[in-house]
């Protein structure tokens, strides 16, 4: 009788203390795990992340960050305050001891969502180290992720207050809200302009003057009628197929998949198509795709297109390469075509991706969630330095400001225009309402399947047949007005 | 009568038929010839751009070297990120356990289904090479679940391990197949019926006089073993996330996906030539093993 | 004294030729299940439960909305499996899948029979053997996405194929092997032909060097060219080892994914007429993590592969009995009669010249 009245008291005890630790002391919600500790265990599995447990907390010795590539990475070491040094590892170490891990799968194939999405649904059932702290999303799924449970608030949840947000541009945080609640930030502004030739400009128009250029292409119209006069010079307006998607794209007026989930073509997305077949025919664009090594050669000194459509980081990263006759040689003025590009607005204001941080439900390290996400996205110090060494926009829009209205600050790219006040403009107007969670998909198949019109290879209808059929595959809970 | 114009058809037949033995000769090099070049020509390939910076890789093709080898090279291992040292031992211990596990398993229940005559043996040996018909990313995924399941109930942590990529080569159905069809045609019942009479328990039978019978199959089958786990990518890729515990093929994944700012095909094709190198060793070695095992007649019936 | 009545212990005649008395086979028995235990274990844990739960999820609405908001399991019984094979998608992307594996089968089987027959063939002394043999098989060494990507990179518009036909004046104006949904075909079977005869023809070179010499001296002896050695020979004796690489290049067939996938950068060439079914599959589980339609598919390739097979099994070995015949080549005898079968017009008969000669 006494033994098991002292094991049941001693169970009841470790019951109770276990109920009052996990429950973390946060005020305000009830704890789940409380109401359960007498005697019974608790069924932590969620099914669709309902029952998780917690808001964030703090004291893990350990800050799982997940991401699909490296750039982040670079940026937290070169420019977070609290960074000590890499370990041999791989693993970072910070001023107050936090061991930062990295998992970063590759996003081809859908690798990285794949088993990000897998540990999020088991993020209850790992230990506290193993649970994911910190994940980036990219623009195209972002609001996967932010109308999901597994993202948390970043005012309530991870502390940032209004002051500390208001810098930033309204878009970046239009993307990242769901409910009007605001789960993810961003250190990136990614606005889009029309990189020109100056060489080919002044041989199409007669000048090369950005101002007097960007008179030329300030709408669709205009934009057209350039595109004959390049023609008529020799010269193609665009390289390809999916050159001006994106600045389409973004200002649609509806959504791709409306509330019901139901596809619909946008008249923009419309609009794209019948204007790329008609450059296609025309001879105005070439038939180059994205990324191939032909869009990348006619960049070059060996290309004879007028001008690109690209955003903050593909000018300087991409394009910057992409100009020089030997890419062995330094990239300097002469080397091919480096210097001779300039940029314009273009005929609309549009945006191309961009990295998102979230701090992930079950968090045990919210206080340096809340400094790196202030420090990387919130201070203009640290941004201006991030956008005058990397030459990444950053989203602070004063610190931006400064440096577009700095008389000494030029790009060397693009004979020393000062690039960043041209985003600036661009930046503001850019329009994110109709986002959609399924973009990604839409977008990518969209385009593909279009590829065959254009080639001439199928008509306008079976292209439509065949988005439907690779789409449906990918996304099997839509329905089609088409 | 009979026998004089055999002779002669004999010898006549003998001459012309040296004639067209040459000219059949040379017919058989050309052929194989060209198959050398289509087949060295991807390798030429690689190599060449292995030596190219990216942005002339992907713009224009060149059949020459170029000079930026020691520049990927330092590029490459000079990035803490991809840590190429440790992949490749990843790799090969991995290729090298599974191949092992796979021959050695196989050929254990390919004897089994031979040469016993339980009930059951055709339907068993029928459901093994049923098996074969799933395809892989369809157990896969499934294995991933059961992982999570495990980890859920019982707090044994498998992901991120390699048990789940060395224990399922016990279970090969392929190379089950092929030992089976090979034993089928070269392995006599009799040969093993007398060693029993000599007293060899069955194990020892197994492994002192079936093993080094089928020694030729078993190195074919190492090496595709040894090749197929060390290109594998995309189960390790959904198991393994820690940096340390990498395979080349998902280092070489990881550096395609890279972003547009550090994206480097030069870098890439270093990555895939030296992933493909020790396989071209490990196959050099072997193949002087298997002609040598293949012409000794070591399977004489 | 031995307990064993006499019917349990039968005579073995040994090579030999003295008798020896052993115990029936039927008490070793034992050992085949105990040697099939490690093989069985793995399997029942590593591939049964998961094909289980695959097989089960099949009859089920099962899926996750963009991946992370969970639908079902919901009990639909045959839908998903209607739905496939009833819908366009299924038929076309297999129809793919086929056709390319049969464009690549043809040249593969051909080519490697080929090598392996005239790498064996005694007479033939072909030389550097070893070289041959070696370079043959090395493109299966790289990876498939490897070669996908290295034959993107040739074959574009711009590429250096196209340049250099359009030099040598084949062609008119620069053309793109990767917008043509004949040619895209075409590549993908190719790049299959070179990464896998190597390894068809090391497996049925392997075969063939397992059979005995003195077969090929004595069809050789008895005035038999080379064509019909191949024919009555060696085909019917390498069956068990070419019906193997047969049926397992029609399952790589029917999976083929990583070379397609590059090829066509993951769109399935134009028109998706290279969308393979297995990139199908890969599309169901990377959106929605799909389990009962995926599923469905799954246990629909599995019978298709499985009747296939079957086809081909009973096709190239008619019978078992026939079978077992073919492999009993014990005396001259059946050799010459094996060569003569199908052929009267040449040669004397075996007897009488035998008995005419020394």
């Amino acid at each position: 009788m006494k033994k098991s009245m002292k094991a049941v008291l001693s169970f009841a005890a470790i019951a109770l203390l276990a109920g009052v630790v996990g429950c973390g002391g946060t005020s305000g919600e009830e704890c789940p795990v409380c109401k359960e500790c007498p005697g019974t265990t608790t069924d932590n599995v969620s099914d669709s992340g309902v029952k998780l447990s917690g808001k964030a907390t703090n004291g893990g010795k350990v800050l799982n960050i997940w991401a699909w590539n490296y750039e982040f990475q670079s940026r937290f070491r070169s420019f977070y305050t609290k960074y000590v040094r890499t370990n041999a590892d791989g693993s970072d170490t910070l001023s107050d001891g936090t061991t930062v891990k990295w998992t970063i799968h590759a996003n081809d194939n859908n690798g990285y969502q794949i088993p990000l999405d897998e540990a999020l649904k088991q993020q209850d059932n790992a230990a506290a180290d193993d649970k994911i702290d910190m994940f980036l999303t990219e623009a195209d799924y972002i609001l996967k992720y932010t109308a999901s449970p597994y993202s948390l608030d970043v005012e309530k949840d991870i502390g940032l207050s209004q002051a500390d947000l208001g810098e930033q541009y309204d878009y970046t945080k239009q993307i990242a809200e769901s409910d009007g609640v605001l789960k993810g930030v961003s250190w990136q502004a990614t606005p889009g302009l029309y990189a020109y030739r100056r060489d080919l400009a002044k041989k199409v128009f007669g000048f090369d003057d950005p101002n007097k250029v960007q008179a030329e292409l300030s709408n669709w119209d205009k934009f057209n009628a350039s595109a004959a006069k390049a023609k008529a010079a020799g010269y193609k307006m665009l390289s390809g197929y999916d050159d001006a998607f994106r600045v389409f794209s973004n200002n649609m007026d509806k959504p791709w998949v409306d509330a019901n989930g139901k596809v619909s073509i946008d008249p923009q997305m419309k609009k794209w198509v019948d204007q790329t077949k008609t450059y296609v025919d025309s001879g105005y664009s070439g038939k180059t795709t994205l990324w191939s090594g032909d869009w990348g050669t006619d960049q070059g000194p060996k290309g004879n297109v007028l001008g690109f459509f690209y955003s903050t980081w593909g000018i300087n990263f991409t394009l910057a390469g992409n100009s020089c006759a030997d890419s062995s040689k330094p990239q300097v003025p002469g080397n091919g075509l480096y210097g001779e590009y300039a940029v314009c607005e273009g005929p609309n204001a549009w945006y191309w991706g961009g990295t998102w941080m979230n701090a992930c439900k079950g968090t045990d390290n919210q206080q340096q969630i809340y400094e790196i996400m202030r420090d990387l996205t919130c201070t203009r110090t640290i941004d201006e330095s991030i956008t005058r060494i990397t030459q990444d926009y950053t989203n602070h829009k004063t610190a931006m400001h400064g440096i577009a209205t700095d008389a000494t600050y030029g790009s060397t790219f693009l004979g020393g225009q000062n690039h960043i006040a041209l985003f600036e403009k661009s930046a503001d107007k850019i329009n994110m309402k109709n986002m959609t969670a399924y973009d990604q998909g839409c977008n990518e198949k969209f385009q593909n399947a279009m590829h065959d019109y254009f080639a001439g290879t199928s008509t306008y209808v079976e292209a439509l047949a065949n988005f439907k059929q690779t789409l449906s595959a990918l996304y099997t809970d839509l329905t089609y007005d088409f | 009568m009979n026998q004089e114009l055999v002779v002669v058809s004999r010898k006549n037949g003998h001459k012309s038929s040296k004639v067209t033995l040459n000219v059949y000769r040379i017919i058989c090099y050309a052929v194989l010839l060209i198959m050398v070049f289509l087949c060295l020509f991807p390798f030429y390939i690689m190599l060449v751009n292995c030596t190219r910076a990216n942005s002339d890789i992907q713009k224009s093709f060149s059949l020459w070297f170029g000079t930026n080898l020691s520049n990927n090279l330092r590029n490459l291992f000079k990035n803490k990120n991809y840590p190429i040292a440790s992949a490749t031992l990843n790799s090969a211990w991995l290729a090298l356990v599974c191949a092992t596990l796979t021959v050695y398993f196989s050929a254990l229940t390919a004897y089994a289904t031979h040469i016993y005559n339980f009930k059951g043996k055709k339907f068993v040996s029928t459901f093994i090479i049923a098996i074969m018909m799933i395809p892989t990313q369809v157990s896969a995924l499934g294995l991933i679940l059961m992982l999570y399941d495990i980890q859920a109930k019982t707090g044994i942590r498998l992901m991120d391990t390699f048990i789940p990529l060395v224990l399922p080569s016990i279970c090969a159905p392929i190379t089950y197949f092929y030992l089976k069809q090979y034993m089928d045609s070269v392995l006599p019942t009799e040969v093993i019926e007398a060693a029993r009479v000599d007293g060899s328990s069955e194990f020892g039978i197994f492994h002192k006089m079936v093993l080094p019978m089928i020694k030729p199959a078993l190195a074919v089958q190492f090496i595709f073993a040894f090749v197929n786990s060390w290109n594998n990518y995309f189960l390790p890729s959904m198991i393994l996330s820690s940096k340390s515990n990498y395979t080349l093929p998902i280092l070489i994944a990881s550096l395609k996906a890279s972003d547009p700012s550090t994206f480097d095909f030069g870098q890439i094709y270093c990555l895939m030539t030296i992933a493909v190198l020790p396989l071209i060793v490990v196959y050099f070695i072997f193949s002087k093993s298997i002609i040598k095992g293949l012409t000794s007649g070591a399977v004489k019936g | 004294m031995k307990k064993n009545s006499n019917h349990s212990i039968e005579e073995v005649v040994l090579p030999d030729g003295t008798i020896r008395r052993v115990k029936k086979n039927v008490s070793y028995n034992k050992w085949g299940y105990i040697f099939l235990i490690p093989f069985f274990v793995i399997f029942i844990i590593f591939q049964l439960i998961p094909l289980g739960q695959t097989i089960y999820y099949s009859f089920f609405e099962y899926y996750f909305k963009l991946g992370l908001t969970q639908v079902g399991p919901n009990f639909v019984g045959f839908e998903n499996f209607v739905k496939l094979l009833t819908g366009e998608m299924f038929w076309k992307y297999l129809g793919n899948t086929l056709v390319i594996w049969i464009m690549g089968a043809i040249p593969q089987f051909i080519f490697a029979l080929l090598f392996a027959v005239w790498f064996t063939d005694a007479r033939l002394k072909l030389k550097f053997q070893g070289f041959f043999k070696a370079i043959v098989y090395m493109p299966n060494l790289i990876m498939a996405t490897a070669f996908g990507y290295l034959f993107f990179m040739l074959l574009g518009m711009t590429g250096p194929i196209s340049v250099l036909l359009q030099q040598l004046g084949i062609i008119s104006e620069t053309f793109s092997f990767r917008e043509s949904a004949v040619w895209v075909r075409i590549v993908i079977a190719f790049i299959n032909v070179l990464m896998w005869t190597g390894n068809t023809c090391i497996l049925l070179m392997s075969g063939i060097m397992g059979i005995d010499e003195s077969i090929f001296e004595s069809a050789r002896i008895d005035g038999s060219g080379s064509f019909r050695t191949f024919r009555s020979m060696t085909m019917p004796l390498l069956m068990p080892i070419f019906v193997y690489v047969f049926i397992t290049s029609m399952i790589g067939g029917i999976q083929l994914f990583d070379a397609a996938q590059i090829y066509t950068q993951t769109m399935g060439g134009p028109q998706a007429s290279s969308y393979t079914i297995i990139m199908y599959l890969s599309s169901l589980i990377n959106g929605s993590r799909n389990y009962g339609v995926s599923g469905a598919l799954s246990v629909i390739l599995f019978i298709i592969t499985g009747i296939l097979s079957i086809l081909v099994f009973k096709t190239l070995i008619p019978s078992k009995n026939i079978a077992k015949q073919e492999k009993r080549i014990h005396t001259k005898r059946d050799i010459w009669l094996r060569l003569n079968n199908s052929c009267y017009a040449e040669g004397a008969l075996y007897e009488s010249r035998t008995s005419s000669s020394k």
